[in-house]
């Protein structure tokens, strides 16, 4: 090929035995005459792996090349580097493309961010839906596509209303229509879920009872864990933005170090199932990810808008964060141990609580948040696809790039949830309204017993 | 003379319903003879291509439709030797139909004695079911992907169904056994971090099988993580909604449950009788007149059901858990719900009856609601699980009872009569769990806990609830 030319490869397959791997053509063109077809044949095999694995695959397109979709503008700007540098390249501007729209969104508010969750997962969930149907073959199943996209509708009315109920109370109580839905979510909920069971049912076909089956429980496993988790995304949002803006950097920071690392010192492999992962890559990510949560978070820390709850206020019928910051933001002194004194010098040094629980948080982010990566290459391996899909150029689908957040964002939730807040003081409020008086008065006076006997409540407290 | 007739009309039913039960029988064991007949000659040819072949079969599975799946092996006759030898004499159609009825009986008097021993067992008795349901359907996964060779997985599925189980109890047990819990220590711990603990008990198993991917084997892997999965959702995730519905009260419990099995009983009996009209191509057997007949024979049974059984308290009242004594008491002064009230009946039904008010339970009322769900929709239920079978080629899901096939076979109906009945509860008859409000309560901080009780004493003290006290 030549030094200074950009040849394209184009790939036609070839006709043959498809059991075992697919035998493609690449012709190399240039595109301005295309009489210069430079042809090589390649057995295009994936990352390595032997044929036992492969599967039939019929699909035209072979998964190794995958079609050129960078925008024209980049094109022809980078037309005159080799292929290698272009990719990187391509990958780079991407990468500070959806960095910078990030801070876009963050910036808009919370309402913007809420919105671009649930894009997100719309788009993740139509990626898994879209390659399980490649699998089966199964796109002209009757009613399916309807279907699936009934249910996560339904998952998500079901969702959205859990909690909406609870952070815009008041706005529900005021409205009618808005109340009884409320009042009956889980029945309402329950009910739409059952007339799409009923309609799967009744979809039944005979020839593709096993098709129909798979792709039913298909959809439920892709609901489980996309749309579930893009909730919890959402409680931790409605906690304080800066729980959802340190998770989220986080797992992006730990996937780019870990990368750098181990392009610059790699050597060991990390694990059979990507080849490309190193251990030195692995610890230096995460001692480098630590650092940055530490750093992200103290930065952070000192803004009411990234630190205070989301509430909706009536009256400007918008989301404010506007509060005082709770014990967890507030510089507080700690003492440094010995064996670091000698070494920094300074006695003591203040820091936010938080920074403390970002150690947890990014500790997690490159410990285990690798494993969501590994679970997703297992899955692309195991259904011989390169990318979830070729949304995003030079970085694949979405799902791609948020395949390690998953587990971040239930982890979050989860601790959230453990060790730095109970349940909801509004919410446990408004459940208690709606209790009979009876045991209205029954936790009333436990409460008052409990209280008592702690010391909180005494006689002197009890008049204020 | 009227006896004469009777008894004559008695014979006459009788041989009716054994020429049809004999033609049904002579119908179904011509297929399945076909049905094995074809499975002996695939089962030969898979093992043929065995050798040669692996993934092409992994293809197949895949794309192709319904066809040419290895056919599970036909059932062993499980019936125990008394059985067998009493029932020596009669003929194998009368014979099955003996041991149904036989197994039936005994199932219907092993669920009494289970309620008289009380809420415990009957706790005991619903995770067993789900345990043995869980292992069922694993088991049909293995066979279907030939997978039981995996590496680790049997061991990740029954850790899966431990983890979820951890943390469905533990919440559970949390909300009603909170007094209990408040004394011990170690519970306590347990309790304030359980979701963690839950979650990071997951997350080992989900490590745990992304370390135990195997090159050959990803796909069978993923496709078995879904089915362990999917199966929990279904089964773990109902069996405990039918605790909580029986923490209700065990009413909550048995009339679902009877009203199930009911409308299976009669609308086989009705369709056996009357059946003419096929109600959908999945279940050629079921009927039109079976569903109408069940309805209506369902929701009778169901109001009256209800009736008998909420005169007792030992049914009606909420299960708690009193510390003093140490188990379960089930001690209260009943609900509303649970008393007996005057309706005026409308016009035509006053001119039927010639009563102006009945008394009645509320319940009832919901009994009807209850009944007709589960006459309505239960089947859908039923109709799924014939599906599944179909789709999987199998005949039953396991052997366990004799005449009837597994577990799953009897409970396959249940599972959304379980989730619309806490799903009722929870909209219709009361809010929120005050057990749970309570453990919430305790678990806040002590300013956020002195902050609500101020909320709540002026609450209560608006509502008139609660007397204002005189200071002194």
């Amino acid at each position: 090929m030549g030094e200074n030319k950009m040849w394209f490869p184009v790939a036609e397959q070839l006709p043959g035995r498809h059991a075992l791997w697919v035998k493609v053509k690449v012709n190399w063109i240039l595109p301005e005459n295309h009489t210069d077809i430079q042809e090589s044949e390649s057995e295009a095999k994936i990352d390595g792996e032997t044929a036992s694995d492969s599967e039939g695959r019929t699909e035209p397109a072979p998964p190794s090349t995958s079609i050129d979709d960078t925008p024209e503008v980049l094109n022809r700007a980078l037309s005159n580097l080799s292929s290698r540098w272009k990719n990187w390249w391509v990958r780079g501007i991407l990468t500070l493309a959806m960095i910078a729209f990030f801070f876009i969104i963050i910036y808009l508010g919370p309402m913007v961010l809420m919105m671009i969750v649930m894009c997100v997962q719309i788009k993740c969930f139509h990626e898994i839906i879209t390659i399980g149907y490649n699998v089966y073959h199964s796109y002209d199943l009757p009613w399916f596509r309807t279907l699936s996209w009934y249910f996560l509708l339904c998952v998500n009315y079901f969702f959205y209303g859990e909690t909406v109920t609870d952070y815009f109370f008041t706005l529900v109580q005021r409205e009618e229509p808005l109340r009884i839905l409320s009042k009956y979510h889980r029945f309402i909920s329950f009910t739409l879920y059952l007339t799409g069971f009923c309609m799967f049912v009744l979809s039944l076909v005979k020839k593709h009872y096993r098709l129909q089956f798979y792709m039913f429980g298909w959809t439920h496993v892709t609901l489980l864990i996309v749309v579930t988790q893009s909730h919890l995304v959402i409680h931790n949002l409605f906690e304080g933005m800066i729980w959802f803006i340190v998770p989220i950097s986080c797992v992006i920071c730990n996937d780019i170090m870990a990368y750098m690392f181990g392009f610059f010192f790699g050597r060991t492999p990390l694990i059979k199932l990507s080849p490309k992962k190193t251990w030195e890559g692995f610890i230096g990510g995460f001692f480098a990810t630590v650092v940055f949560g530490l750093l992200l978070s103290y930065v952070m820390s000192g803004y009411r808008c990234f630190v205070c709850p989301v509430e909706y206020n009536n009256d400007t019928n918008s989301f404010t964060v506007d509060c005082e910051p709770s014990d967890l933001f507030r510089l507080q002194e700690y003492n440094i141990p010995g064996v670091i004194q000698s070494v920094i010098g300074w006695k003591t040094v203040r820091m936010y609580p938080f920074q403390i629980h970002s150690i947890a948080l990014s500790t997690f982010a490159s410990l285990i948040g690798p494993f969501g990566g590994f679970f997703a290459s297992g899955f692309k391996r195991a259904f011989k696809i390169k990318d979830f899909a070729n949304t995003i150029p030079g970085h694949g689908g979405i799902m791609d790039r948020f395949d390690c957040q998953y587990l971040m964002a239930t982890f979050v939730n989860v601790y959230i949830a453990s060790f730095i807040r109970g349940p909801n003081p509004s919410k446990l409020i408004q459940q208690f309204l709606t209790l009979r008086p009876d045991q209205q008065l029954h936790i009333f006076n436990t409460l008052k017993s409990h209280l008592t006997d702690k010391g909180i409540l005494t006689a002197t407290t009890e008049d204020e | 003379m009227r006896v004469k007739v009777l008894g004559l009309l008695i014979l006459e039913g009788l041989r009716y319903g054994t020429v049809r039960l004999a033609r049904g029988f002579s119908r179904s064991q011509g297929f399945l003879s076909e049905m094995f007949a074809i499975a002996g000659k695939q089962h030969w040819k898979q093992l043929e291509r065995t050798e040669t072949d692996i993934d092409d079969r992994y293809g197949d599975l895949d794309s192709r439709g319904d066809s040419d799946l290895l056919e599970s092996p036909p059932s062993s006759d499980r019936t125990p030797e008394i059985l067998q030898k009493a029932l020596s004499g009669l003929s194998s159609r009368w014979k099955n139909w003996w041991i149904r009825g036989i197994v039936t009986l005994t199932m219907i008097s092993l669920f009494f004695l289970i309620i008289s021993m009380g809420s415990f067992m009957l706790m005991l008795l619903v995770l067993g079911i789900q345990v043995k349901c869980f292992h069922e359907i694993i088991t049909i996964g293995y066979r279907v992907y030939h997978s039981y060779d995996l590496p680790w997985f049997r061991t990740l599925s029954w850790y899966f169904l431990l983890c979820v189980n951890y943390f469905f109890y533990g919440e559970t047990v949390a909300d009603y056994f909170a007094t209990f819990v408040q004394r011990e220590e170690q519970l306590q711990f347990l309790i304030r971090y359980h979701r963690f603990i839950s979650f990071a008990l997951y997350l080992a198993g989900f490590c745990m099988f992304v370390l135990s991917l195997v090159k050959k084997h990803y796909r069978l892997q993923f496709y078995m993580f879904a089915w362990t999965h999917v199966t929990l959702l279904i089964i773990v995730t109902q069996s405990h909604l039918v605790i909580q519905n029986l923490f209700e009260g065990m009413i909550w419990f048995l009339v679902p449950i009877s009203s199930v099995i009911c409308n299976d009983i009669t609308a086989y009996l009705f369709g056996f009788f009357f059946g003419r009209t096929p109600l959908i191509k999945l279940s050629p057997k079921k009927t039109w007149e079976g569903f109408i007949g069940g309805f209506f024979s369902t929701v009778v049974f169901g109001f009256i059901a209800a009736y008998m059984l909420s005169k007792y308290q030992y049914f009606v009242c909420p299960v708690e858990y009193r510390s003093d004594v140490n188990s379960f008491v089930t001690e209260c002064e009943p609900s509303e719900l649970f008393q007996l009230q005057s309706y005026s009946l409308p016009p035509f039904l006053k001119a039927v009856l010639r009563r102006e008010t009945v008394s009645l339970y509320p319940f009832q009322i919901h009994s009807v609601a209850l009944s007709t769900f589960a006459s309505l929709i239960g089947p859908f239920g039923g109709f799924f699980a014939s599906g599944f079978k179909r789709a999987f080629k199998i005949k039953d899901f396991a052997d366990t009872i004799p005449g009837h096939g597994g577990i799953m076979d009897r409970f396959d109906c249940q599972y959304l009569m379980a989730t619309f009945v806490h799903v009722y509860i929870t909209s219709f008859i009361r809010g929120p769990n005050p057990s749970k409000v309570l453990q919430q309560l305790l678990v806040l901080q002590p300013e956020q806990q002195l902050n609500i009780y101020k909320t709540l004493k002026t609450h209560l003290i608006e509502k008139g609830i609660l007397q204002p006290t005189l200071k002194v």
